[in-house]
């Protein structure tokens, strides 16, 4: 027996090269929207992963400090290292801020990490080119996705950092690329204000009796001063010291220090389950919506290429073809359709879309194969409906009237 | 090979109560093996529901009907897989070619033995060996749409008769066909008949080719008559 679809499809080729490249590019718009929800997921990995952090302690009650924002003060970490089972601790800022360099302006994630060696919490684990950073103010350490290069000044508020090392794959979970200063500096950024904010609320303060007091030297210049620092930082960054449990430490923090404690795994819980869950459901709802527009093209295109075919089958089934060899006529064209699709999808996926999205695009083998099985179970229920017309078809109508 | 074709009393009456049409009133009709009868009457008489009856592509209402010795209609169908019996029993030739597109000259007409389970290679070999007799031996290769409308349905008469079928029905086969093409396909007719004993009924209302059966049914209102015809040779 020979292949009556397969010899269809060769004969009506463009046809089927045609609609299976339409198929494709949808397909690959499928693949690479659950290709950046993986790299989305895979962002926040890497931010945690990288954060060298085994807990996360935060300002009470809140989902800081990627999801909410949160402020403890700077001193905090003192009283947590002492705590049995801490390693090592360190403040932490996050500010997600337009960062200028020359002409234009990237919008990053300004982290302010503590001065110390390599290994600190927080800091960057690895550097594709550079060093890190030495001095403790006026360095900065930048993504490469930002477009710095080394030696490039950047302005951060009023301030000008140097360039001196360079990451990869260092992003919020918002994809933003991430430009690491010591913390100091960020701690002043975040509250800094323009020199006439600054004279204004001096001169408030300096007209409120209750600083100015001539009778207490000394209080107005005091009052003055703790308003223009900053004593807050958005985390501390724990390290546990091997052999204790990270719930365990994290559980007499949460008891004693009355904050926030989270574990690296109630971590990436939030920023899966929270963080990114809005746009999570938004790509799920193009999934879906794509599976539905792919469905109905392949619906219409097998409806189609069958309703041409009514004589032809009519003829087949009059000289006493079975209704199964109809049918897998049938069925293997659309799952023909759906291979092309498929392949073409997956190259353009891989080549051409996942290049060219700003957001880090992981496409994962498992998906390619789910994927794959889901365009072979669309085929197979869109060519239904053409089935249906074809088994109606009237052996009498070959005679004819 | 063949027992021919016997019809008896056979009915078809479509729909039922006020606005049933019968069609057929009792049509008896026999058509020996290697014998080749033609089929004519006015439009509406008949000719169409006979075929499909015969063809068993619609169910008859009442009588009986025989092919290849085999009594297929006793006031109902004798055979359970109607499509193995058309496969196996009739070869059909339509007015129109009705060549399947996508398949190439050979294929076309190989399908049948294919869809019989006969091997693709020993399938192939016996449409070659028709389009030799045929004359179309060297469009094997070519799809249909590159034939002409005499090749075409040569081609499908190959079809009908690659099966060897102890019975062929054709509906207006050279309705296309000028005068002489026709007359060939008659006389290939006749020849396939007394070749391979197959009894042969060709509908028709076409003035060529109707002086050339020794017998006639006439049909008219669901009712044959038999007329003894012309019978000239073609030499
Ligand atoms: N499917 C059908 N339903 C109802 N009446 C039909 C049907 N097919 C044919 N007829 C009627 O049966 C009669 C014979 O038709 P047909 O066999 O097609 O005649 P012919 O082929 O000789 O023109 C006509 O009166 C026609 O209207
Ligand atoms: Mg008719």
């Amino acid at each position: 027996m020979i292949s009556l679809a397969g010899r269809d499809i060769m004969h009506a080729w463009g046809k089927f090269v045609f609609t299976g490249v339409g198929l494709g590019l949808l397909i690959g718009i499928t693949l690479s929207m659950a290709g950046i929800y993986r790299g989305m997921v895979d962002d926040a990995k890497v931010l945690l992963d990288n954060s060298s952090a085994d807990l996360w302690v935060v300002q009470k009650d809140t989902l800081g400090p990627y999801a909410e924002p949160s402020s403890i003060y700077d001193d905090t970490w003192r009283s947590i290292r002492g705590m049995p089972g801490v390693a090592r601790t360190a403040n932490v800022t996050y500010l997600t801020m337009q960062v200028r360099q020359g002409e234009h302006d990237v919008r990053t994630m300004v982290t302010g990490v503590t001065a110390g060696e390599p290994g600190t919490p927080g800091w960057p684990p690895y550097l594709v080119a550079g060093r890190q950073i030495t001095r403790g103010h006026y360095e900065a350490v930048a993504d490469i996705a930002s477009g710095f290069a080394l030696g490039d000044r950047l302005q951060i508020r009023r301030n000008h950092y140097t360039v001196v090392g360079l990451t990869r794959r260092m992003v919020s979970s918002g994809g933003d690329p991430m430009v690491f200063i010591p913390l100091k500096d960020a701690q002043e950024a975040q509250f800094l204000k323009d020199n006439d904010a600054i004279h204004q609320q001096q001169r408030r303060t300096a007209a409120n009796p209750a600083f100015n007091r001539p009778q207490v030297p000394g209080l107005l210049d005091a009052v003055i001063a703790s308003q223009s620092i900053n004593p807050y930082v958005n985390a501390v960054l724990v390290q546990i010291e091997s052999g204790h449990r990270a719930e365990d430490v994290a559980e007499s923090i949460r008891r004693w220090k009355r904050l926030t404690v989270y574990t690296r795994s109630q971590m990436e819980e939030i920023l899966v389950g929270k963080l990114i869950a809005t746009a999570a459901k938004q790509i799920f709802m193009f999934l879906v919506i794509l599976s539905v527009v792919s469905s109905a093209i392949v619906a219409f295109i097998i409806y189609t290429l069958t309703l041409g075919k009514i004589r032809e089958i009519a003829v087949l089934k009059l000289i006493g073809t079975k209704n199964r060899t109809i049918v897998a006529l049938i069925m293997q064209q659309s799952i023909a359709l759906g291979v092309i699709g498929f392949v073409v999808g997956k190259i353009t996926a891989t080549l051409l879309m996942a290049p060219i999205f700003p957001k880090y695009v992981l496409l994962e083998p498992l998906d390619s194969i789910i994927g794959f099985f889901a365009v072979m179970v669309i085929c197979i229920l869109a060519s239904i409906i053409a089935i249906r017309a074809a088994l109606k078809v009237d052996p009498a109508e070959a005679i004819g009237g | 090979m063949g027992k021919g074709i016997l019809i008896e009393g056979l009915k078809k009456r479509y729909g039922s109560g006020d606005t049933a049409v019968d069609a057929l009133k009792g049509v008896d009709m026999q058509v020996a093996p290697g014998e080749v009868v033609g089929l004519v009457g006015p439009s509406g008489s008949g000719k169409s529901t006979l075929l499909k009856a015969l063809g068993a592509v619609i169910e008859p209402t009442g009588g009986r009907m025989t092919l290849g010795g085999e009594v297929i209609y006793d006031n109902g169908w004798k055979v359970k897989d109607l499509r193995a019996l058309r496969r196996d029993k009739i070869g059909f030739i339509f007015q129109a070619p009705y060549l399947i597109p996508f398949l190439d000259v050979t294929d076309n007409v190989a399908l049948l033995p294919m869809l019989a389970g006969i091997p693709n290679a020993e399938a192939r070999k016996r449409a070659v060996e028709l389009f030799k007799a045929l004359d179309v031996e060297p469009r094997a290769k070519a799809m249909p749409s590159q034939l002409s409308g005499g090749e075409q349905q040569r081609v499908a008469i190959a079809r009908g008769l690659v099966n060897r079928p102890p019975v062929i029905l054709a509906d207006e086969p050279t309705a296309p066909l000028d005068s002489e093409r026709a007359l060939a396909v008659i006389r290939m007719l006749n020849d396939m008949a007394r070749k391979f004993e197959t009894a042969i009924i060709v509908v028709t209302h076409d003035e060529k080719i109707i002086p050339t059966f020794k017998r006639i049914y006439h049909i008219r209102d669901g009712v044959t008559y038999e007329e003894a015809g012309e019978g000239r040779s073609f030499d």
